[in-house]
């Protein structure tokens, strides 16, 4: 209460967002047909300013707190909100030309794009599971309206009535968690929580079953193995413009929901959730890369892959240290940019009525566009975590943090399912260069986007001097959270 | 006087019917939305009741944005089930298996 004016400034970036999300809604209304691309360039710049609004409002060491402790502004906020906005920025510059082919080219596109970037920063910024539930419910809002927006499509609708469905089944989970939790601690504030737990038995019935409810809805946002059902159906029905978005930046932002719950709020409960953890992660290795083994649709392989990815992902988590926590943070980052550039490149062999979704499209790339070729075994390469793509040492930081712990049985399960998983990835790259073109159409591309495209696979290989400055920036991240 | 653990039974009866609705059910997409609803007032119970026994406002408030949320949220849904019928015409959910998985 005391200082409303210093907390306001430490949002300043969300509500920058929210106030330009407002403005481009009203802005479009009248140029929409004048000057059409006038609420894309608008939103560029939100997400550009965003960016430095960002970058300026780091707090001094540690973590603040601001809102009556709702708010929370700290070294992984800022670091998250960064990886969001940069990636929605790219993100958008790849769907351009796919959006206005298709007819898809509305304001509110763009509208719904930022408040799901909003929602996303309130998530990563929540220290209440108030802010936590009203920031998912905001990205969670906007995305299914983005995977319905192509209204022609059959596929996108059933898609999108799918994520609705599951999306809704995971926040009810989740708040069901989050009730149980109220009443064994008295309280909604993720500090106060903490403490509470401290104080208490780690076997309290009411607590545990809070936890396994969280986990569960966690589970289902993630999209892991048991509660995966809906990735592959949304991968493949939404518009790849939306599934590029949906792939990349609320991946990041699970992570710091994931930080905030589990991390921040259930300290006290590590051993318990790192066991659930432990469970999913194998399951989601496994069923991610055998199923991906089958698929014909590259969206759809690329659904599986993300499936196992995030398998990966959560073995930084389970191991239950910063070191882990670390390592989980510079995998989902690159992860995140790896799915951007695998996303970008299906965009780019697309056009109007033409989606280059299967993998019999791919034949003979390497005859057709040497370049392409290449660009796509490098991010086949990085996804299969293959030296010396950058994939590799995420792959490695998290097998490490299970190391650490000792966990030694769980990181050659890890690397068992890697090997597997190599398999589909370089089955790509055989299509690619071995098979026979089945046309000879050329391959018209954007100049434009294939040069940012370009940037961003080559960075996969280019960008290995700096790792060690990435890295340190996570760990930093991790150890200024509090 | 009601005891907590009653409204908490309530609460999980309601819930259970809720994820059986959405589990068990073939037919009809809109049972869907009903299911969903029942299963965020299943957990606003449970927030009163504790708020009410811990004599703590906060989990009243939470309540509030819930009903909020829920009210966007069918919103949203009813419209996706618009779009569906409009492009299906049928809101059968035996019939939306085009996307296996």
């Amino acid at each position: 209460m005391n200082n409303i004016f210093a907390d306001i400034q430490l949002a300043t970036p969300e509500i920058f967002v929210f106030s330009m999300a407002c403005v481009i809604l009203l802005v479009d209304r009248f140029t929409h047909e004048r000057m059409p691309k006038a609420s894309f360039l608008l939103t560029q710049l939100t997400l550009l300013v965003g960016l430095y609004l960002v970058y300026t409002t780091v707090p001094e060491g540690g973590a603040v707190r601001a809102f009556n402790d709702m708010f929370v502004l700290d070294g992984m906020a800022t670091l998250t909100k960064l990886a969001v906005l940069f990636l929605t920025f790219i993100v958008l510059i790849y769907s351009y030309s796919y959006i206005t082919e298709r007819k898809m080219y509305r304001g509110e596109y763009f509208v719904l794009i930022l408040n799901a970037v909003l929602g996303m920063m309130v998530m990563i910024s929540a220290s209440h599971f108030l802010t936590i539930y009203i920031g998912l419910e905001l990205l969670s809002l906007s995305l299914y309206t983005l995977v319905a927006m192509n209204r022609h499509s059959g596929l996108a609708t059933e898609a999108a009535m799918k994520y609705f469905v599951l999306g809704a089944l995971a926040s009810g989970m989740l708040l069901y968690g989050m009730s149980m939790i109220y009443g064994a601690t008295g309280s909604l504030d993720i500090e106060s929580i903490r403490d509470a737990i401290q104080g208490m038995e780690s076997d309290d019935a009411m607590l545990i079953l809070g936890l396994v409810f969280i986990v569960v809805g966690l589970g289902f946002k993630l999209g892991v193995v048991p509660f995966h059902m809906w990735i592959p159906a949304i991968y493949q029905g939404a518009p790849t413009s939306v599934v590029l978005f949906i792939g990349t930046a609320p991946k990041v932002a699970a992570f710091a929901l994931i930080m905030r719950l589990l991390v921040e709020g259930f300290q006290g409960l590590a051993v318990s959730w790192s066991d659930m953890l432990v469970i999913i992660a194998i399951l989601s290795m496994a069923t991610g890369n055998l199923l991906a083994i089958v698929q014909t649709n590259l969206k759809r392989m690329l659904a599986f892959s993300t499936i196992s990815h995030m398998g990966y992902f959560l073995l930084g988590i389970l191991s239950a240290n910063p070191n882990g926590y670390s390592a989980s943070l510079f995998y989902i980052l690159v992860y995140s940019f790896t799915s951007l550039a695998a996303f970008g490149l299906i965009i780019m062999m697309s056009r109007a009525g033409f989606e280059a979704e299967e993998i019999s499209d791919y034949k003979g790339l390497n005859k057709r566009h040497p370049w392409f070729a290449f660009l796509v075994a490098l991010v086949m390469f990085s996804m299969a975590g293959i030296p010396p793509t950058v994939g590799f040492f995420a792959k490695l930081s998290v097998i490490q943090a299970l190391i650490d712990v000792e966990m030694y049985w769980l990181a050659v399960v890890a690397v068992l399912f890697a090997v597997i998983g190599a398999y589909y990835y370089l089955r790509i790259v055989k299509t690619v260069y071995f098979d026979k073109p089945e046309t000879n159409e050329p391959i018209e591309a954007k100049s434009g986007m294939q040069f940012v495209l370009s940037l961003n696979v080559i960075a996969l290989i280019l960008i290995m001097p700096w790792i060690g400055i990435i890295m340190d920036a996570c760990i930093n991240a991790i150890s200024t959270m509090g | 006087m009601i005891a907590l653990s009653d409204y908490l039974i309530l609460g999980a009866i309601l819930f259970a019917i809720s994820v059986a609705g959405i589990y068990l059910n073939r037919k009809n997409v809109i049972i869907l939305l009903m299911s969903i609803e029942l299963m965020l007032l299943a957990v606003n119970l449970n927030f009163i009741a504790f708020s009410h026994y811990l004599n703590d406002l906060a989990g009243q408030v939470f309540v509030f944005f819930i009903l909020t949320v829920a009210a966007a949220e069918s919103a949203i849904g009813l419209a996706i089930i618009i779009v569906l019928f409009r492009r299906r015409h049928t809101i059968n959910i035996e019939d939306l298996d085009t996307l296996k998985g």
